[in-house]
């Protein structure tokens, strides 16, 4: 199926149904030519960046004067951001004297350059976040919505930016755990995923199935997956354990499938790791692959009996979302994001060892009906909450009742 | 076909998220929670995770029952929580009560379970409204019929769940308008007894579409 080339408010229509997409544009009639600007540090690249490529253009169609801005700096400005985020993470933080003043004099050379007076101003991550200074008096409703975890950030570091986030209307949080204690109201706003990007439209099972073939991944057995960076906090040694228990009772196959070994070299022993516990394993396939393959991770989702993420620390868990959506069967770890998504018993299995994810695994492929079942209710939990039209409807909602509509 | 004095309109809620000050790790902390938190807070784990979470036919009641069972492993407690039915409250303030004194005879009967700690935190959210007419108004019953079928979940939520509290009557926008603008008595009792906890959005709306028909045909 081709993916539309300019993507259109009723192209979601067969996803969502008529009158969601009404209600949007209901909310929106409110709205109407009433000015936004959406604020971050890179147009290409990174979760935030492909969101705002997705969103900006539904609240333009639904008749918002909406603007994205693009902060510039030098290398010093990417390496002190990049170091608080990595901070923010609860890293350490070792930058030189000076690096905050760095920071805020790039801020305010962007200010000089970006005219900030739209009525609505959503500020994301960071790197804008000293933007805040040039706000006139009275003047418009400033926003930070903040993408990363802040549940344990390095104290210098916060200690710095908080007083700048202190300054805003309202800050927006992805998880509940990733928020901080703050004077202004916080909101949650889920991620969301497009179900008509490269990762997520329906595709035709013959794809599906050739790309199976192609990876030497037999279609007619079961296949359990996990996408994910060979990283050790998705604990892929934790997921082939699993498998291995599974496999004592049930004929099927296991698919690790991900990328960031190539450029880290941690990856790379991570990796090595993996190879060693699967040994000459035929039914495990890991595949490393390459940032740009969409329609492969699509179809090895969309091929999969059960879709595993047995996370030791997560974000929200987008490839969570990615398989809910798909209606797929998910035994998940109970870390970060993930229980927003996974109601246990209802839109998914939650686990909290080894051996429990491999009885949840087992319990599913004995139970084909309830499997089925819990993809279809995952399927429409997504539908209704993790969606970039229901990130859209957030924002108008957020925009009418900043603007005194509640 | 009976013209009705007043039209029925049609409005729809869409709402924020805003995070509470409260969190709790063990039921003694949910009891706390309880106590403190915003009647927003209240609504938002009841009435309004209803509407989140409605595609669930079986075992879901309200957040507090879910995070009973799935986080603390109370099963006892999460189904004397789960049997409370929204439709039996006309304030929150009576909901609440409710809440905090199933939660506290528990911890009282059960002090060795009350510190005990959960797999997860149960976060207070607090559910903002934002109201906005849909421009469709109806004054028969055949026009009520045709845009029943145009509601999003969240403006059918609207009216059929959350109006009570609007209302304070144990009855919802629908039935409340066909019983005193039609004078359909009858229907109007049917429709308010829809079981919300056992059908989805969607399938108390189809049936409500069918209960409306079944009034044409009769």
């Amino acid at each position: 199926m081709p993916i539309p080339r300019l993507i259109r408010l009723d192209d979601y229509t067969p996803a969502l149904g008529e009158p969601e997409v009404a209600e949007l544009r209901t909310l929106a009639s409110r709205l109407q030519m009433r000015t936004v600007q959406m604020v971050n540090s890179t147009a290409v690249g990174g979760g935030v960046a492909e969101m705002l490529n997705r969103i900006i253009p539904i609240l333009q169609e639904l008749g918002l004067a909406i603007r994205w801005e693009v902060i510039t700096g030098g290398n010093d400005f990417y390496e002190i951001t990049k170091a608080f985020h990595n901070a923010l993470h609860g890293g350490p933080y070792s930058m030189p004297t000076g690096s905050f003043d760095t920071f805020l004099a790039y801020n305010e050379q962007n200010l000089r350059r970006l005219q900030m007076e739209a009525e609505f101003v959503v500020i994301h991550d960071p790197q804008p976040v000293a933007l805040i200074r040039g706000r006139q008096e009275h003047s418009g409703h400033w926003i930070w919505r903040c993408h990363i975890d802040l549940s344990q950030p390095n104290l210098t570091v916060w200690g710095f930016l908080e007083p700048w986030v202190d300054q805003y209307d309202g800050a927006i949080f992805s998880s509940p755990e990733f928020a901080r204690h703050l004077p202004i109201p916080q909101y949650l706003f889920y991620p969301s995923i497009d179900p008509l990007s490269e990762k997520n439209r329906e595709l035709e099972p013959g794809v599906v199935k050739d790309i199976l073939e192609g990876f030497s991944i037999d279609p007619a057995r079961p296949i359990l997956t996990q996408i994910s960076r060979f990283d050790r906090l998705k604990d892929p040694l934790g997921v082939v354990k699993a498998f291995q228990i599974v496999k004592r009772y049930f004929d099927c196959q296991l698919v690790l499938a991900g990328g960031g070994a190539s450029d880290d070299p941690e990856g790379e022993a991570v990796l090595a790791e993996v190879r060693e516990a699967v040994g000459n394993d035929p039914d495990v396939h890991i595949l490393n692959l390459p940032p740009w393959s969409n329609t492969e991770i699509n179809a090895l989702q969309r091929g999969s009996t059960i879709v595993i993420q047995k996370s030791l620390r997560e974000g929200f868990g987008l490839t969570v979302t990615e398989a809910l959506w798909k209606s797929k069967p998910v035994v998940a770890s109970a870390v970060g994001g993930i229980p927003l998504q996974v109601i246990h018993k209802h839109t998914g299995l939650l686990a909290h060892s080894v051996e429990g994810a491999a009885y949840q695994i087992r319990f599913l492929l004995s139970n084909p009906a309830i499997a089925a079942k819990l993809g279809q209710q995952g399927h429409s939990y997504v539908r209704e909450h993790f969606l970039i039209t229901s990130s859209a409807k957030r924002y108008l909602t957020l925009f009418l009742h900043l603007s005194g509509a509640s | 076909m009976k013209r009705a004095e007043q039209p029925f309109q049609f409005k729809t809620a869409s709402y924020l998220t805003r995070i509470g000050k409260e969190t709790a790790t063990t039921l003694a902390q949910l009891k706390q929670g309880l106590e403190t938190c915003s009647d927003t807070s209240i609504f938002n784990h009841t009435f309004q995770t209803l509407s989140h979470h409605h595609f669930l036919t079986q075992g879901f009641s309200n957040d507090f029952a879910q995070w009973v069972l799935a986080a603390c492993n109370r099963p006892e407690l999460a189904e004397q929580l789960a049997s409370l039915d929204i439709r039996d409250y006309l304030s929150l303030a009576e909901l609440r009560t409710d809440l905090k004194r199933l939660v506290s005879e528990y911890c009282e009967q059960n002090p060795q379970h009350a510190e005990q700690s959960a797999f997860e935190p149960f976060f207070f959210y607090e559910a903002i409204a934002v109201e906005v007419p849909l421009g469709i108004e109806t004054w028969t019953l055949e026009e009520f019929r045709n845009s029943l079928e145009r509601l999003s979940h969240a403006s059918f939520h609207f009216h059929f769940i959350a109006s009570r509290l609007r209302l304070q009557l144990r009855t919802n926008d629908f039935s409340y308008w066909l019983e005193n603008s039609l004078d359909l008595g009858t229907l109007a009792r049917r429709v308010n007894r829809i079981d919300i906890y056992t059908n989805t959005l969607e399938g108390a709306l189809k049936r409500i579409v069918s209960l409306v028909e079944g009034e044409f045909n009769s």
